[in-house]
C-alpha cells in the first residue's frame, strides 16, 4: 500500500531560521510542501522518511534566504495493481459504491465490478447484491460504514495545476465554479469470491 | 522538484506505523509548532493513516516477527507483492489467500494452502481474543459455507 520515494528538491530557509538545525528545518519544509498532497504519477504523500543527500547551501544575491538541493524518500500511497485493500463504505450513488480509508477517499467500485448480480435500490440509495441459494435471493445491502475488502484494477491521475487566465470576459462573466476533480483516483472491483463486505466471508 | 526513483520500496504497514508513531513522539516533545498552518497537513495525514493501520493485524508485529514471517515464506516461493499482502493483512481463511497469491490454483495445493496458513496464523500475532478453533477447521468450514 506504502511506497518509498526517492525525490530531489531545493529547500529554502528563510534566514530567521538559520539557529535552527539544518536538517530539521529542511525536514519541516518538505513536509510542509508534501505531506497530504498527491503528487502527478505518483501518489498521495504522507510524510518525510529520511534525508540521503544534503547538497552545498546556495544565499542568491537579493533573497536572503538559503536554498539547498536535497536528496531524500517521502512515504507514498501508491497502491500496486491488483493488490488487495480493506476499506469502509463511504455512500452509494447510481455511479457506484464509494469507498474510503480514512486518509484517503476517492475510491470507486463501479456497477460493473459489484458482485454480480447487483441492483441499485432507488429509495434507500444503496447497492444490494441478490445471492441466489437454492432456498432463494438473498438481499446483501452495502450499508455506509460497513467494512470491504476490494481489489484495485486502475488508478488515475489528473493534472489539476491552475491552467492560467483563459480569455478574462468569459470568464468573469460566468457565475459557476469550475468542476473541483479529484487528483488521483481509484477505481476497484469486488467481483471475485472473498471480496465484498466483511460479514459477507466470516463464518463464525 | 523531481523524482528519482517512484518505487524505490515497499514499506509494509509495521514499519509506515511505526515511523508515524516515531513522529508523532518527536513532534509531541518539540511541541512549539505543531499547531502552525504550514503543520497542519502533516498533522491531518499522520492521524488519519495512524487511525487506520492502527485497525489491520500489523498493530501486533514487531521486527522480530517480520523476519520469522519471511524467513518461513521462503519456501513457499511466493513474489514480494504477495508475501507484503500477506504481512499486511494476516489471512485466515483459504479464499483470502486465493485472492492475494495469483493463480493459486495452480501454484499451490490445498495441503500447501493449509501449510501456508497454518505459518500465516501460528507466527504473526492476532487480536488478543479467545479463539478456540485451530485453523484448520476453520479454512475447511469456509470453503463450504461461502458468504453469511
Amino acid at each position: 500500500m506504502f511506497v518509498l520515494v526517492e525525490m530531489v528538491d531545493t529547500v529554502r530557509i528563510p534566514p530567521w531560521q538559520f539557529e535552527r538545525k539544518l536538517n530539521d528545518s529542511i525536514a519541516e519544509e518538505l513536509n510542509k510542501k508534501l505531506a497530504n498532497k498527491v503528487v502527478y504519477n505518483v501518489g498521495l504523500c504522507i510524510c518525510l522518511f529520511d534525508i540521503t543527500k544534503l547538497e552545498d547551501a546556495y544565499v542568491f544575491p537579493g533573497d536572503g534566504a538559503s536554498h539547498t538541493k536535497v536528496h531524500f524518500r517521502y512515504v507514498v500511497f501508491h497502491p500496486f495493481l491488483d493488490e488487495i485493500l480493506i476499506g469502509t463504505i463511504k455512500g452509494c450513488s447510481p455511479e457506484g459504491v464509494h469507498v474510503s480509508l480514512g486518509f484517503f477517499e476517492d475510491i470507486l467500485i463501479p456497477p460493473e465490478s459489484l458482485q454480480q448480480p447487483a441492483k441499485f435500490d432507488e429509495a434507500e440509495q444503496v447497492w444490494v447484491w441478490e445471492y441466489e441459494t437454492e432456498e432463494g435471493a438473498h438481499d446483501l445491502y452495502m450499508d455506509t460504514g460497513e467494512e470491504i475488502r476490494f481489489r484495485v484494477v486502475d488508478e488515475s491521475f489528473v493534472d489539476t495545476s491552475p491552467t492560467g487566465p483563459s480569455s478574462a470576459e468569459v470568464a468573469s462573466s460566468s457565475e459557476e465554479l469550475p468542476k473541483k476533480e479529484a487528483p488521483y483516483t481509484l477505481v476497484g472491483s469486488i467481483s471475485e469470491p472473498g471480496l465484498g463486505l466483511l460479514s459477507w466471508w466470516t463464518s463464525n | 522538484m523531481r523524482r528519482k526513483d517512484a518505487n524505490s520500496a515497499l514499506l509494509s504497514n509495521y514499519e509506515v506505523l511505526q515511523l508515524l508513531t516515531d513522529l508523532k513522539e518527536q513532534r509531541k516533545e518539540s511541541g512549539k509548532n505543531k499547531h502552525s498552518s504550514g503543520q497542519q497537513n502533516l498533522n491531518t495525514i499522520t492521524y488519519e493513516t495512524l487511525k487506520y493501520i492502527s485497525k489491520t493485524p500489523c498493530r501486533h508485529q514487531s521486527p522480530e516477527i517480520v523476519r520469522e514471517f519471511l524467513t518461513a515464506m521462503k519456501s513457499h516461493n511466493l513474489t514480494k507483492a504477495e508475501k507484503l499482502q500477506l504481512l499486511n493483512h494476516r489471512p485466515m481463511t483459504a479464499v483470502e489467500i486465493q485472492l492475494i497469491v495469483e493463480e493459486s490454483e495452480e501454484r499451490l495445493t490445498e495441503e500447501q494452502i493449509e501449510a501456508l496458513l497454518h505459518t500465516v496464523t501460528s507466527i504473526l500475532p492476532a487480536d488478543p481474543e479467545p479463539e478456540p478453533e485451530p485453523e484448520g477447521t476453520a479454512a475447511s468450514a469456509m470453503e463450504q459455507e461461502g458468504p453469511a
